[in-house]
């Protein structure tokens, strides 16, 4: 089984709000000091569900990021779960792209490892968020899709899907090969081991250009997006909290007790 | 593009009635068509769809477009994808309107990728620029700790997927009159690759989360499974539903239905309990429409605190016995 794995670089998520900056003229978040990149959460445990067909059917599972060199790192934090290969897509040309000229890279570099049984995506990516680069990718590709999956099996040239709804689930039959977006119902990712650490340090990350993938200029010409971001702010919220008190942690349990009881 | 007009309300059917997004789509979505003097149409696929054609129209749709097949009667990725692009390429919309539903979620970025149109995901509001008469769309990125405005200069249709209850729903009014178009997309069963082997649906034991007046939610501080006991005990009192984060969900304590936030649950209770939860953007996204919240953490710098009406700073082990024992003296009386 050939898994190809999407993964972005993203600002770390869990940084407390009141860190979270942002420029407003150029409509560009300023990542805090000190704090490095990680891998987006969702694009994890992608990792984590092409680690766990792996270790049932063998195979081999081919990591892409696009995003500037540190993306290597990213790339590198997979192959110590237990990927074998990674290619970082770098390049000024793919810098800014909207969610149609990203998955149109994706698509080229997929096209040029070719040979895949699968490809994964996270449901969503931790800073934009677009949540739609997964399904526009299986469109180019002309592969079916199933989106939020908690769960992936392979069997008979065949996926079973188990993806999350509202009220539950639906398992879904799929051929091979499809694209999967996969959510965090999936499980925690894998710590990564002593041996996948030293693999990980020696492993030689390959850049492609987008003339090694074959993108052509006009596909990622900012004029042709199909979005355009035109404003970022920061919602300013703040109720007046009123701070409940008493001798002892207990005695402000009751205090609060008394303030609520009447609210419903 | 000058072609592309009018716009279009991909509707959902739930138990035989046009769903409660459905209705908010339609009241926003008339909106904009009058902004623009254009035509509000929807589509309505599945088998007993043209039974609530008057419905959409009463709702305020000028044309409502009924793909009637058995093949539509529950989602199918594929089947929809092919009528409503279809539709599209029929219709050619200027803007087109999803809910950001479980339907919504799936359909509207594969629809984009087939259709070659500009999506904006969980829309918090929509709106048209006066002056280029594109569509606005806000929408919660970095986990909701920013709000993004975008348009779609040249790619049609402008598409949003709008989250629930940011709009009022449409106000009814049967004297309205508009047409209901059948629309012969017969979906050949062959496009359908992905097939559903299985629906399992969760039973909910008590009060559903999304319906309880009392939440009581629990974050990674609660520290294990078995203390979600106390959480679940204070629920009970107060005939509420427990709630979860990301990570105790990640974590096993709760089951991942009860996750609220951005990517879970939204809930709108009377009154939200938060016990050891940080309060990240992306959790609140969830509880915000709650009367009030109150916060129990030990940290007095949690964001939490930002948003609640009371706080406790202090160690939830031992605030929570003291209220819970509390409340359900001042309950019994
Ligand atoms: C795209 C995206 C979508 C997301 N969607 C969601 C979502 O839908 N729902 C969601 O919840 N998260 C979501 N997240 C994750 C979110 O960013 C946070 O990681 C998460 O909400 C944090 O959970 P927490 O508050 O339980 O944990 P933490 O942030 O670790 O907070 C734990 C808190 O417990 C307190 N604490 C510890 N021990 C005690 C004690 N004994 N007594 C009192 N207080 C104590 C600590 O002071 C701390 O404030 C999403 C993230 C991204 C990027
Ligand atoms: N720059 C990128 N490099 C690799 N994969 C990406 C990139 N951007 C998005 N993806 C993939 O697409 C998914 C959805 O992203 P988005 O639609 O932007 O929310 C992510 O979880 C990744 O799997």
């Amino acid at each position: 089984m050939n898994t190809i794995v999407c993964v972005k670089q993203v600002p770390d998520p869990e940084i407390p709000p009141a860190k979270f900056k942002i420029d407003p003229e150029t409509k560009k978040v300023i990542p805090p000091a000190g704090v490095p990149p990680v891998i987006s959460v969702y694009d994890e445990r992608a990792v984590e569900a092409a680690c766990r067909l792996k270790d049932k059917h063998k195979g081999k599972i081919t990591v892409i990021s696009m995003g500037s060199g540190k993306a290597s790192d990213v790339i590198k934090h997979t192959i110590s779960m237990g990927a074998d290969e990674g290619f970082l897509l770098e390049d000024q040309a793919f810098e800014n792209l909207d969610s149609f000229g990203t998955a149109y890279v994706l698509a080229k570099a997929i096209q040029k490892i070719g040979g895949y049984d699968l490809v994964l995506c996270g449901r969503q990516a931790a800073d934009w968020g677009a949540g739609q680069v997964g399904s526009i990718l299986a469109e180019i590709l002309g592969i079916p899709v199933v989106t939020l999956a908690c769960d992936i099996q392979a069997a008979d040239k065949k996926f079973r899907v188990k993806r999350t709804v509202k009220d539950g689930f639906e398992v879904l039959e799929a051929p091979m090969p499809s694209l999967v977006t996969v959510s965090s119902e999936i499980g925690l990712p894998r710590l990564p081991g002593g041996v996948g650490l030293m693999l990980a340090r020696k492993k030689q990350i390959p850049v492609w250009k987008a003339q090694d993938i074959g993108a052509e200029a006009s596909q990622l010409d900012k004029a042709n997006a199909h979005t355009e971001i035109t404003g970022l702010s920061v919602p300013t919220r703040k109720t007046e909290c009123e701070m409940v008190t008493g001798g002892t942690p207990g005695e402000a349990g009751v205090n609060l007790a008394e303030k609520i009881s009447k609210l419903i | 593009m000058g072609s592309h007009k009018g716009v279009l309300v991909c509707g959902e059917i739930a138990e035989g009635k046009l769903s409660p997004i459905t209705i908010e789509l339609l009241g926003a979505g008339r909106k904009l068509a009058s902004e623009l003097d254009e035509d509000l149409s929807t589509l309505l696929m599945g088998s007993k769809a043209g039974g609530l054609g008057q419905d959409a129209i009463a709702y305020g749709a000028d044309k409502v477009y009924v793909a009637e097949d058995s093949l539509l009667d529950d989602y199918n990725s594929d089947a929809y994808t092919r009528v409503a692009a279809d539709l599209c390429q029929k219709v050619l919309p200027s803007i087109m309107l999803l809910g950001h539903t479980d339907v919504g979620c799936d359909l509207a970025p594969r629809l984009n990728g087939r259709l070659g149109g500009g999506l904006a995901m969980d829309c918090l509001a929509i709106s048209i620029d006066p002056a280029t008469k594109l569509l606005v769309s806000t929408r919660p990125v970095f986990g909701g700790n920013a709000h993004a405005t975008m348009v779609s200069k040249s790619a049609r249709p402008q598409m949003a997927t709008l989250r629930l209850k940011v709009v009022p729903p449409a106000e009814r009014n049967d004297s309205r009159q508009g047409q209901v178009i059948p629309f012969e997309g017969k979906v050949d069963p062959s496009a359908v690759k992905v097939k559903v082997v299985d629906r399992i649906k969760e039973e909910v034991e008590g009060v559903k989360l999304e319906d309880a007046e009392v939440v009581v939610s629990g974050g990674r501080g609660i520290g294990n499974a078995q203390n979600f006991g106390m959480l679940r005990e204070l629920a009970n009192i107060l005939g509420g539903a427990v709630g979860a984060t990301r990570p105790a969900c990640d974590e096993g304590w709760a089951p991942t239905r009860l996750q609220v936030g951005q990517s879970g649950k939204v809930v709108s209770p009377k009154l939200y309990v938060a016990v050891a939860l940080s309060g990240a953007m992306s959790h609140i996204a969830g509880c915000l429409g709650s009367k009030v919240i109150v916060a129990i953490n030990k940290d007095k710098e949690a964001n939490i605190f930002n948003v609640a009406h009371f706080g406790i700073v202090g160690d939830y082990k031992e605030v929570l016995p003291a209220l819970t024992a509390k409340l359900k003296e001042l309950k019994s009386k």
